[in-house]
């Protein structure tokens, strides 16, 4: 029960106010034609409450597009690794992102340990939203179990009628809680109005796929001849797109950049694409994915599959970013569909 | 976006120095070198390092020398792309960075006391002489030795004076072919797969080890597999660009095993049912 805070709606624009006084926030904000962005704020009138999942997921705060790694001089014979990072919090975070930040944590906390994105994560504060309806018809939240929070945030607010009734789930959360000083104990009310919402989503979030959420991972290992990578082999367009805005896709590249004085520079990585057709080549001129069929399989399996039997999680939140951004309209829940048909 | 130096890290690399450089062939080029902390690489057969050159980046090459050679570690570069195009012009006295060693080797410990059959194709061989050389230097602790040797054309033979006193050695049975003769060549013509039958081997106490371009692998352990050898005690090396070593970055993925921890060694019972290791 103490677990639990309400902060009326009207204090609201004062939280995210005196909270920003105090820390960088970054809330999704809209960009308009149904885009919105994880974007810094400072006012409650830009953040956009209801909101479908921002066009990249918060894994940029996490994993950055292009992260310096090293820098290096070639005269003075250094080479010296160094740590990014940026103190932030971030409001509003949907539950399929949450889930996705767990997927990434433990990726790059499994040894050997990637210091740099340990060291990131650890400054970061996770405030998350509840989803009291689906976004749009491109999530499968349900059967990926990620429509509600299976922890992973500091802070977790649930909208009711007149107030957020948040969830305080750590140490840090807590010190929000203190900082902005507008928060009130929950009462049985308020409880039992939580539990209202909580009774209504069980009604709305249905299985939005033919498959149970068990049985998706033996379909998958099942699917390397299936007619369905052939129509996808057709259809893709190898642009990684899909990859970009997946918020558990981390393969990155490392490469060297070298400033205009031929003797500094740094060594970076920036996120790569299982999709581009160069990915699997190695120095013999093989190619281990040729085929763009190969590669969407791929693509698949590391949602379905493979995290399944190393981490005991499928990679794949349901939060349909790879399906709404598709220039080929390859749709996650249509390929699903398609494989479990073909196995009936 | 702040910055700051970080004492641990993954890509920390170790600065070393070429000792020794020398063109093999018209694409590989031979260099011993030393590490500058005057440590031991420390590596087991089989491993790979990350080489890095600041400006041309790092690139995955398997150590080509038997740990039991402790001051120093021998690679072969094949001239292929940024890094090894930047090595290529490197000569002894000059100075290169390692990551690693990194991955799974050999499993020596598992083939101590047993027959061993090597079967290296073209640039096989050079990741397969880590453990070749363990092997000769620890002669009594390993069953019948047979080395099998297969490349293009006799100008593509790589360690030609060793592989001779392989040849000279009572120990080790060796046998090698090319698939293309030249006037001065006086061996074996063929693929490789044509020297396997004509070993005479206990299957039951045989490890195959197996290491070459992806078309090889197929014939070969088909050739073994015919010969009784049982799938967990064929050994394959697999080639994949890893571009950071810990298997995060996704690049050198078979199926569900990440090349650069799980491998770059595997046993065939491994990935038998992969659809993409060889």
């Amino acid at each position: 029960m103490k677990q639990f805070k309400i902060l009326e709606k009207k204090d609201f624009p004062q939280f995210i106010k005196r909270l920003s006084k105090k820390h960088k926030v970054v809330a999704p904000v809209s960009r308009g034609n149904k885009s919105y962005a994880f974007t810094q704020v400072d006012s409650s009138d830009q953040i956009a409450m209801k909101y479908i999942p921002t066009i990249l997921p918060p894994k940029k705060y996490f994993m950055p597009q292009r992260e310096t790694l090293a820098q290096y001089n070639k005269s003075k014979k250094t080479f010296q690794t160094v740590l990014e990072f940026e103190e932030l919090v971030i409001f509003g975070v949907h539950t399929c992102d949450l889930a996705g930040i767990q997927c990434l944590n433990i990726v790059f906390s499994d040894t050997p340990k990637d210091i740099n994105y340990i060291a990131r994560k650890n400054r970061i504060l996770i405030i998350g939203l509840e989803c009291n309806d689906y976004c749009d018809e491109y999530a499968s939240c349900k059967v990926m179990d990620s429509h509600h929070p299976n922890g992973g945030y500091d802070l977790f607010f649930t909208e009711l009628k007149e107030s957020f009734i948040v969830h305080v789930n750590t140490l840090e959360g807590e010190g929000i809680i203190e900082l902005t000083g507008l928060f009130k104990e929950a009462t049985s009310n308020h409880l039992k109005e939580r539990e209202g919402v909580i009774a209504a989503k069980k009604k709305i979030f249905k299985d939005e796929v033919d498959v149970h959420y068990k049985d998706l991972k033996p379909m998958f290992d099942k699917s390397a001849g299936s007619k369905v990578w052939e129509d996808l082999e057709k259809r893709c367009l190898s642009c990684g797109n899909c990859t970009n805005v997946c918020p558990t896709c981390y393969c990155f590249d490392i490469i060297d950049e070298i400033n205009l004085d031929l003797d500094t520079g740094y060594r970076i990585r920036q996120w790569d694409s299982c999709q581009n057709e160069d990915f699997a080549k190695v120095a013999g001129g093989e190619s281990f994915r040729e085929e763009r069929g190969q590669r969407q399989r791929h693509r698949y399996m590391r949602k379905f599959s493979y995290p399944v039997e190393r981490y005991a999680r499928h990679f794949c939140t349901g939060c349909g970013r790879c399906s709404r951004t598709c220039m080929a309209k390859i749709n996650l829940k249509e390929t699903i569909n398609a494989l479990a048909k073909e196995n009936r | 976006m702040k910055r700051v130096d970080l004492k641990e890290s993954e890509y920390i690399v170790k600065p070393a120095t070429i000792i020794k450089a020398k063109p093999m062939t018209a694409l590989e080029k031979f260099f011993e070198i030393e590490l500058d902390s005057g440590a031991s690489l420390d590596h087991e057969p089989g491993q790979f390092v990350m080489v890095s050159i600041p400006g041309a980046g790092d690139a995955p090459i398997s150590v080509s020398s038997s740990p039991t050679k402790r001051s120093s570690f021998d690679l072969v570069v094949r001239n292929a792309g940024k890094l090894t195009g930047v090595m290529h012009r490197l000569n002894a006295g000059d100075k290169i960075d390692i990551r690693g060693p990194f991955g799974r080797g050999f499993p020596i410990r598992i083939l101590e006391g047993n027959d061993l059959l090597f079967v290296a194709g073209g640039l096989g061989i050079v990741p397969l002489r880590s453990l070749i050389n363990f092997v000769i230097d620890n002669r009594r602790d390993f069953g019948r030795v047979n080395i099998l040797l297969g490349c293009k054309t006799p100008s593509d033979m790589l360690f030609g004076d060793e592989v001779e006193q392989w040849g000279q050695r009572l120990d080790v049975n060796f046998n090698c072919t090319v698939d293309k003769s030249d006037p001065d060549w006086k061996g074996n013509v063929g693929l490789i797969t044509s020297l396997i039958p004509g070993v005479n081997l206990d299957a039951e106490k045989t490890f195959g080890v197996v290491v070459g371009p992806p078309v090889m692998y197929k014939f070969v352990i088909k050739e073994l597999l015919n010969k009784d050898i049982p799938a967990r005690q064929i050994l394959v090396s697999l080639e994949r660009h890893m571009k950071c070593g810990v298997g995060k970055c996704g690049h050198c993925q078979i199926g569900n095993y990440y090349c650069c921890q799980d491998g770059p060694v595997f046993t065939y019972e491994e990935i038998k049912d992969n659809i993409e290791a060889l």
